[in-house]
């Protein structure tokens, strides 16, 4: 994460979480205009619009938060750590 | 089998819309984008083996935890919630907590600072050859059978649940992991499997949250339960003072010590497919707070696990049953509850993130098995028996061609055991007991410094055979059980908490014997390989709330207060 040759996990976490959280909302918005003829339990709870929300919500955060440009722009001349004392991945 | 899967051929529980196959495109593209990325890192066999010996204490966590959540683990305790209670939440409490807490603060130094490769390397350097080489084959052999295994649990549940076909979802499934390993090795792995546990829970912790609100919550639903199956499905402890009085079969005895200790014990702290992601931490104090982190979240499994098992038994309209039955009646079996559930409570793309958690689940444990195997068979059986003075480059190139082989052993067993069902009993049964004598050994080894190479290696091999002689008498006798379980009542469930038992006090009495019959080994041969003859780094410097054992107090206080609150 601190090399800029380097993407932290949570940067692909945070890839998933919104595009996932981004699919989920917008098929529960979708339901809420066009109710489905057999619609699951608890349909009125519209989980899939604040779960797909919230998920969205947390991929925009992870995503920018670790963004390896962003990272990069961070530790621009910082000399390379020697292996084993790194913490690259989080 | 092939009439199971004929039968589910016809009628699938769920139909996926645009967007649920969307997302599962999308998992299937970033975990092979993962393992693209992570090949440019991988150069030398410390990187594909070890991932670098890099990783934080949360990712080796997480990792660790994540290599076990596989098909048997969500689907097949799910099913077991169903069938026998509450009481399955043993197998992720006291069957996992207090093992994983030990590891981390026990276990751990010997493996982190004696810097082996694999657990059965720890063996060679503190028993020699003869017992790396008995452990490494062993654990090669059971852990691609395994992997195999766990592939076809999966391709049946997408065969189940989708209706897609057999083939397709085992090759694809096997060829994805296949690319991500052979490309970043064990980092790819780790990085996927920390991915895979949080689609896990972003998939399936919507099924408890709004199966607890159609239930009416906790006290409703336990007397729902109450009235659909019995009170005793939702008590932990206060129905096993006899065999007979709870739906498992079992007595305290063999929950505490076939489970909780032996079997526990065996497969957290000695079991290559896990420990192995401890050993890719970056420093001796991240390979101990890892298992601890790994306990936390452990803890916190059944509410994705059995609460959907214990919410079905009050829910559904309708009665789950055995494969068998299922398919005379045309009902659903024990084993579709939690593709049920996410079916009943989940719309589109909500329906697609759980069928995902699912098959992130499996591929977790399958790329465990895989990495592990390789590891295994390239230092402790290639390097070591075949081909002692190769580069390290080929050492890499033999773990990339193994994990493609190891994948391609795996689907041959996944069409084996098709054809055989019962194979899957057989083989979890005895790669559970398989442990149990390994752990006896290990432990001596690193606890006691009396203990010889011979003592170690005998005690292993008796241990072992004593273990697949008891399963062979059950085999065929099954009466014996009354014997090896020690009560007429015995059911199946109670057979391997106590052939572990055994097999774990066979492999240490021969241990103890034969050490005290040998020369002891020299002190100067031990340092760092047994407690008492190594120095182990002060923490005195460390904040109080940063040591691992703070948090293992923390975790411990709440697993007994847990117990408690659902005895």
């Amino acid at each position: 994460m601190l090399s800029r040759t380097r993407i932290s996990i949570w940067f692909f976490i945070g890839l998933s979480l919104l595009v996932n959280g981004g699919l989920i909302l917008a098929a529960g918005v979708y339901e809420v205009a066009n109710p489905p003829q057999h619609p699951v339990i608890l349909f009125n709870l519209h989980a899939s619009i604040w779960w797909g929300g919230l998920l969205f919500l947390l991929g925009i955060f992870y995503s920018y938060h670790f963004a390896p440009a962003r990272a990069g722009d961070k530790q621009p001349s910082r000399p390379p750590a020697p292996r084993g004392d790194t913490h690259a991945e989080c | 089998m092939r009439a199971l899967t004929a039968v589910y051929a016809a009628t699938t529980l769920v139909h996926l819309s645009p967007v649920d196959i969307a997302i599962v495109v999308f998992y299937f593209a970033l975990v092979l984008a993962i393992g693209l990325y992570l090949k440019g890192r991988t150069q030398t066999g410390e990187d594909f083996f070890l991932a670098g010996r890099e990783m934080s204490a949360w990712i080796a966590g997480l990792s660790f935890l994540s290599a076990n959540l596989g098909s048997l683990e969500l689907m097949g305790w799910a099913a077991a919630a169903y069938q026998y209670g509450i009481l399955a939440t043993h197998w992720y409490w006291i069957g996992a907590i207090p093992a994983m807490l030990f590891l981390g603060l026990v276990m751990m130094p010997f493996y982190y600072i004696s810097k082996t490769h694999s657990v059965p390397g720890y063996l060679k350097l503190r028993f020699g050859e003869p017992s790396r080489a008995l452990a490494a084959i062993s654990f090669a052999f059971m852990t691609v059978l395994m992997s195999g295994i766990n592939m076809y649990s999966m391709a049946l549940v997408m065969k189940v649940v989708l209706g897609w076909n057999i083939n397709f979802s085992i090759w694809v499934s096997s060829l994805t992991v296949a690319v991500y390993v052979a490309l970043g090795g064990l980092r790819s792995a780790i990085f996927n499997e920390v991915l895979q546990f949080v689609l896990i829970w972003a998939g399936a912790l919507l099924v408890p949250i709004l199966g607890l609100i159609d239930a009416g919550g906790w006290t409703a639903l336990q007397l729902r339960i109450a009235h659909n199956a019995s009170a005793e499905f939702t008590h932990l402890w206060s129905t096993l003072g006899s065999f007979s009085n709870n739906p498992m079969g079992i007595h305290w005895t063999g929950i505490v010590f076939g489970l909780g200790w032996v079997i526990s014990f065996g497969y957290w702290t000695t079991d290559f497919l896990v420990v192995q992601r401890v050993l890719a931490a970056k420093d001796l104090r991240a390979a101990k707070m890892a298992p601890i982190i790994g306990a936390a979240f452990k803890m916190m499994v059944p509410f994705i696990v059995i609460l959907p098992g214990l919410l079905a038994l009050a829910v559904l309209p309708f009665k789950l049953t055995g494969e068998t039955a299922a398919l005379a009646t045309g009902g659903h079996s024990y084993n579709e509850v939690l593709p049920l559930m996410l079916a009943r409570y989940c719309g589109p793309g909500l329906l697609g993130l759980g069928i995902t958690a699912l098959m992130a689940g499996f591929m977790s444990g399958m790329a465990g098995n895989v990495s592990a195997f390789t590891t295994v068979w390239t230092y402790d059986i290639y390097r070591a028996l075949i081909r002692t003075n190769a580069s390290d480059k080929h050492y890499v190139d033999m773990g990339r061609w193994c994990t493609v082989l190891g994948v391609l052993i795996s689907v041959g067993t996944a069409y084996l055991v098709m054809q055989f069902a019962s194979i899957m009993d057989y083989v979890q049964a005895l790669f559970a007991t398989f442990i149990a004598p390994l752990f006896g050994t290990v432990l001596l080894g690193m606890l006691w410094k009396r203990t010889t190479s011979a003592g170690g290696f005998w005690g292993l091999l008796l241990g072992t055979l004593s273990s697949i002689g008891m399963w062979g008498w059950v085999k065929m006798d099954p009466s014996a059980l009354r014997y090896v379980a020690l009560s007429p009542h015995a059911r199946f469930m109670a057979e391997d908490m106590y052939r572990a038992l055994w097999s774990w006090m066979a492999c240490v009495v021969v241990t103890v014997i034969v050490s005290y019959l040998t020369k002891p080994p020299a002190v100067a041969e031990l340092t760092g390989l047994v407690y008492g003859v190594t120095p182990l780094p002060s923490e005195a410097h460390v904040a109080i709330y940063k040591r691992p054992a703070f948090w293992a107090v923390v975790i411990a206080v709440v697993f007994v207060a847990l117990n408690v609150i659902f005895w």
